[in-house]
């Protein structure tokens, strides 16, 4: 496997190829070295995100290495050496390239006119290109039953399959999932699952596409189009905050596939299969087309002039901060700075939070030194899991996270609310309850930590039921010992949305809303004139009937604020306005709804959780009416008589660029010139004010537990209700049953067997759910799962206590 | 069938300890599970899974490399019968015709009261006395359609064959399928040989890289 953060050797190794003399570097491989040179060797088993196997001979070539002479040999397995002539158009290596051809090609059924795989299939390429033009094989193939589900989102056709170990390889290697094998042996090898044990991975969509045949298939593209009728464009995927960059796939203006593609600094060519089949969800019946007022269809200018009344009334009434906007972090760049502007500066309330009560607080996360995935990754560094489980919530950041461990001898300590995705891999596990001991936590690991090694910590917030202030404390115990962080917060451009404003006390640029007052007075009209709350004190105060407005961003409060009570209650007394993609709980109980154009139907740039500015393009068209949030955000600032000043999401970047801290000097051309994405990082400079500093620590309260109860941690799942999944036809059946799992020695104290219904009691309400002993539970806690349908917790917390602490009552 | 009953599990435990590397002790525990059903079922393969810390995937992959771990159900005695040249020359297909015939099963399957399988098999290295066949292993030499009857006249009336196998000791006893051996090894704690963590041994002087 290619590492890519080793330094560059300084020497070179001397080889000749094709009688073209280049310098490769010391341990490259021939294939590679070849590759780099211009000479493509035809291969189906080498990957270069992969160990090489030598499996399927394709890669033979012409190597003389000196001594023996020239002789055919797999360039994927032989690593350049001073002096070494290889020839890749030898006949030797023809007839080999024939021969092998020939050989795979004997049990392939060459069904290419029925098979997904054909007009993209190296087998067929290199056949035409290498192969021999007629068959000499006239026995009988070996037959399968075909096509066999193997996961619910993968087929494999085993009559296809070459046997070149990539799927396999990827299981075990990259994604430590080995639940497909090779089985049998000799002409009768196949790969399957072990019987009634599909392959469910989280990370299966990657066999489909790095499967050279037509072997595995994914249950959403099978049959779907055939790759010349395919437009692309390039994008990234905004599924979660990692950043994957995809290409995403259309045929006649409907989205068919995403396809990850190889971003050295982020995904490596690999995607979750929440977000390469979440891309689905586009095109799903449900989605908003038009608008609506009332619950009836309306048109788009009653709708925004019903909007625009109902935040001008509020505004007469209370003032600006009568309006609260919450969500955001759905939107583009572009869009969330149109927001942001169209609150902050026409509107001029500073009641605005991209985040639902389950993150951390915005100047906190944009203060603290960022790493880029790359340095959280670099070879024997350490890296710091803290209050987050990449495995469940950042797919592709924990394959990254698992390869520097396995591969680049990176240390792993894990420090929160009991096992995740990656205990096992964990040198060091320190695990406490909510409530504050994850301080004591965190101070015991730092304890631990190898001397004199960088240290990234993966911040994420460990569980809705514990106050962020004491995740703030831990993370402070190791920023102020020089860490670096990669904040885990994973809805799609949460990051973009923060830098961007749209978080109560800040302005766009990472910059706090005093430090920019007069930047921003004189480059928007206006700022607010104090800082606003975040979206619990927002709730609140429309509960209470001092806010009348709030508008959601593609929020779904209901579902995703850890207060249910709380929101029902503000959604009965202030009006909602809601800009969404999809009819979800919050947008039934909006006055006003406006259709928002979604990921693949915009262009802008999104922003993930390194920093790194990454293109979004469009693919297709929105359905209906619906069109890009900015645009409504520009129409509704003109019915409240202003003008935001730009027509278009490029123009908006050359705002942003223009006026934001952290951004400046990324105006387009160098957004464009990287393919890589570009890291936002700048400090501003001339004119442009301070972005936020390192922030402190301020101690957090110790919330002991009572012995009768049992303190409750909430964790999510990388299938959860989350509106993407549930309206994704490949995911919408992946989501779980919710249970409540507790430390086996409490689970005795039950006196009940496995699976038995239990009631989970607080304070504010209950739920009977399965209960499980589970040895990665902590004493004394019990772990219930967030936000899934039929079964949310959130109706057991209330956002006004730190911790949450519950009953279990068992109905006899 | 089954998991490794709670006996079995402790002899699976000391042999897992004998190894460095827990998977390293597959190939013996499947063993250990094909003695005790007489083939190594799903079960028993989720079982060593389990105790090897490995995926049953993993298991299964391994296990079907080796043709001599059954999958399925066979009898208590497998017959396997070699069809090779040398055999095939001096009456093999005679041989196998004669028991499919005399046991009334086709090669491959198993009679009704599961007391024989017959398997038509490629060369077992004993062409000098062709035609041969082996009962679990055992064999027998220069067999005709006369003697595979006496063999198994015997077994189907529990005695052991009257013409003994070769090389299986005086007696000629032959045990159940999936029998290993008539005593189990056992290595005492104190004589077990240290087990060097294979991760921190050097790496040996052919894969160091030029």
């Amino acid at each position: 496997m290619s590492d890519t953060t080793d330094t560059p050797p300084k020497t070179t190794v001397s080889v000749q190829i094709n009688g073209h003399a280049i310098e490769a570097q010391p341990g490259e491989l021939v294939i590679e070295a070849a590759e780099r040179a211009g000479v493509h060797i035809p291969r189906f088993c080498y990957h270069p995100r992969m160990r090489p196997v030598g499996m399927c001979r394709m890669c033979l070539v012409d190597i003389d290495a000196g001594g023996r002479g020239a002789m055919l040999q797999p360039s994927c397995m032989v690593p350049v050496s001073e002096g070494m002539v290889v020839d890749t158009e030898s006949e030797r290596t023809r007839k080999a390239q024939d021969g092998v051809l020939e050989f795979l090609l004997i049990n392939h059924p060459l069904d290419c006119p029925v098979c997904d795989k054909g007009g993209e299939c190296p087998l067929q390429d290199n056949t035409i290109a290498f192969g021999p033009g007629e068959s000499r094989f006239v026995e009988e193939k070996r037959h399968y039953e075909k096509p066999i589900p193997i996961s619910d989102l993968v087929f494999l056709d085993r009559e296809r399959c070459i046997l070149c170990d990539r799927c396999t390889r990827f299981a075990k290697e990259v994604a430590g999932d080995p639940l497909i094998h090779f089985q049998g042996r000799g002409a009768r090898t196949e790969v399957n699952t072990f019987p009634d044990e599909p392959f469910s991975s989280y990370f299966s969509g990657n066999t489909v596409q790095i499967c050279p045949v037509g072997a595995l298939t994914s249950s959403s593209y099978r049959f779907k189009a055939r790759p010349w009728d395919l437009t692309e464009v390039e994008s990234t995927c905004t599924g979660c905050s990692v950043g994957c960059s995809v290409t995403l796939q259309s045929s006649r203006n409907r989205l068919l596939r995403s396809m990850g593609v190889d971003n050295d600094a982020v995904n490596w060519g690999w995607l979750c299969d929440r977000g390469r089949f979440g891309v689905e969800a586009v095109n799903s019946e449900a989605r908003l087309s038009e608008p609506s007022v009332g619950g009836r269809p309306a048109r788009w200018a009653d709708a925004l002039r019903k909007a625009a009344e109902l935040i001008a009334d509020a505004v007469r009434a209370s003032g600006p901060i009568g309006v609260g906007v919450i969500g955001g972090a759905r939107l583009t760049n572009e869009s969330a700075y149109a927001w942001a502007k169209l609150a902050k500066s026409v509107i001029g309330t500073d009641n605005v939070d991209a985040q639902l009560g389950d993150g951390l607080p915005a100047q906190f996360v944009l203060g603290l030194p960022r790493a880029t995935i790359a340095e959280a990754c670099a070879p024997k560094g350490t890296i710091v899991l803290l209050g987050t489980d990449p495995k469940e919530t950042l797919g592709v950041l924990f394959l990254r996270l698992r390869h520097a461990v396995v591969e680049s001898g990176a240390t792993l300590v894990e420090v929160g609310h009991g096992a995740g995705g990656m205990s096992k891999l964990a040198k060091h596990r320190f695990w406490s309850s909510p409530g504050g001991s994850l301080v004591d936590a965190a101070r015991q690991a730092l304890a631990v930590l190898p001397a004199g090694q960088p240290v990234t910590v993966v911040l994420g917030r460990s569980s809705v039921t514990e106050d962020p202030a004491v995740l703030a404390e831990a993370a402070m115990v190791f920023a102020e010992a020089g860490a670096r962080f990669l904040p885990a917060l994973s809805r799609g451009n949460v990051m973009g949305a923060l830098d961007m404003g749209l978080a109560p006390g800040l302005l766009p640029g990472r910059v706090e809303l005093e430090a920019g007052r007069s930047f921003f007075t004189s480059a928007w009209g206006s700022v607010p004139s104090g800082p606003g709350v975040d979206t619990a004190a927002m709730l609140q105060a429309a509960a209470d009937g001092k806010l009348a407005v709030l508008v959601l961003l593609g929020a779904n409060p209901l579902d995703d604020f850890p207060d249910r009570a709380l929101v029902q209650r503000a959604f009965d007394r202030a009006a909602v306005i809601a800009v969404d993609t999809f009819a979800n709980p919050s947008v039934a109980t909006a006055t006003v709804v406006l259709p928002a154009a979604a990921h693949g139907e915009v262009d802008g740039t999104t922003t993930n959780i390194e920093g790194r500015i990454l293109p979004l393009h469009q693919g297709v068209t929105p359905p209906g009416t619906a069109r890009p949030d900015w645009i409504i955000a520009t129409e509704l600032a003109t019915r409240l008589g202003a003008d935001l000043g730009f027509e278009s999401a490029a123009q908006i970047w050359d705002e942003i660029e223009a006026v934001a801290s952290s951004h400046a000097g990324l105006d387009r051309a160098v957004l464009d010139a990287t393919r890589d994405g570009t890291i936002a990082a700048g400090l501003g400079g001339g004119a442009r004010p301070a972005v936020v500093g390192m922030p402190t620590a301020s101690p957090a309260s110790q919330v002991p537990l009572d012995e009768a109860s049992l303190r409750l941690v909430v964790r999510r799942k990388m299938y959860d209700g989350a509106t993407g999944t549930a309206n994704s036809t490949s995911l919408a059946g992946l989501p779980g049953d919710n249970d409540v799992r507790l430390h086996p020695l409490d689970f005795q104290g039950l006196s009940i067997q496995e699976g038995d219904l239990v009631t989970v009691v607080s304070d504010w309400g209950s739920i009977s759910l399965p209960a499980f002993a589970d040895p990665g539970v902590v004493r004394g806690t019990v772990t219930v799962l967030a936000n899934v349908r039929g079964a949310t917790v959130n109706h057991l917390l209330s956002s006004s206590n730190p911790v949450t602490d519950v009953r279990l009552e068992v109905s006899r | 069938m089954s998991r490794l009953t709670p006996q079995n599990e402790a002899i699976a435990l000391e042999i897992i300890s004998r190894y460095p590397r827990k998977k390293s002790a597959l190939i013996p525990l499947l063993h250990l599970a094909q003695e005790q059903d007489g083939y190594v079922s799903d079960d028993a393969m989720r079982h060593l899974a389990e105790l090897v810390e490995v995926t049953p995937a993993e298991v299964i992959g391994t296990c079907s490399f080796y043709e001599m771990f059954k999958r399925e159900p066979v009898g208590t005695y497998l017959v396997n019968i070699c069809t090779n040249i040398a055999c095939q020359l001096l009456g093999a297909e005679e041989l196998l015709h004669h028991a499919e015939h005399a046991l009334g099963i086709k090669a491959g399957n198993t009679t009704s009261d599961g007391l024989f399988t017959i398997e038509d098999v490629e060369c077992i290295a004993a062409c000098t006395e062709a035609p041969c066949l082996t009962v679990n292993y055992r064999y027998f030499y220069k067999v005709d359609g006369g003697d595979f009857d006496a063999i198994v006249e015997d077994l189907r009336s529990g005695r052991q064959p009257t013409r003994k196998a070769a090389e299986t000791g005086p007696d000629g006893h032959i045990p159940p399928h999936g029998t290993l051996a008539l005593q189990r090894q056992h290595i005492p704690a104190d004589r077990v040989a240290g087990n060097a963590d294979p991760d921190s041994a050097p790496a040996p002087a052919w894969l160091e890289q030029p």
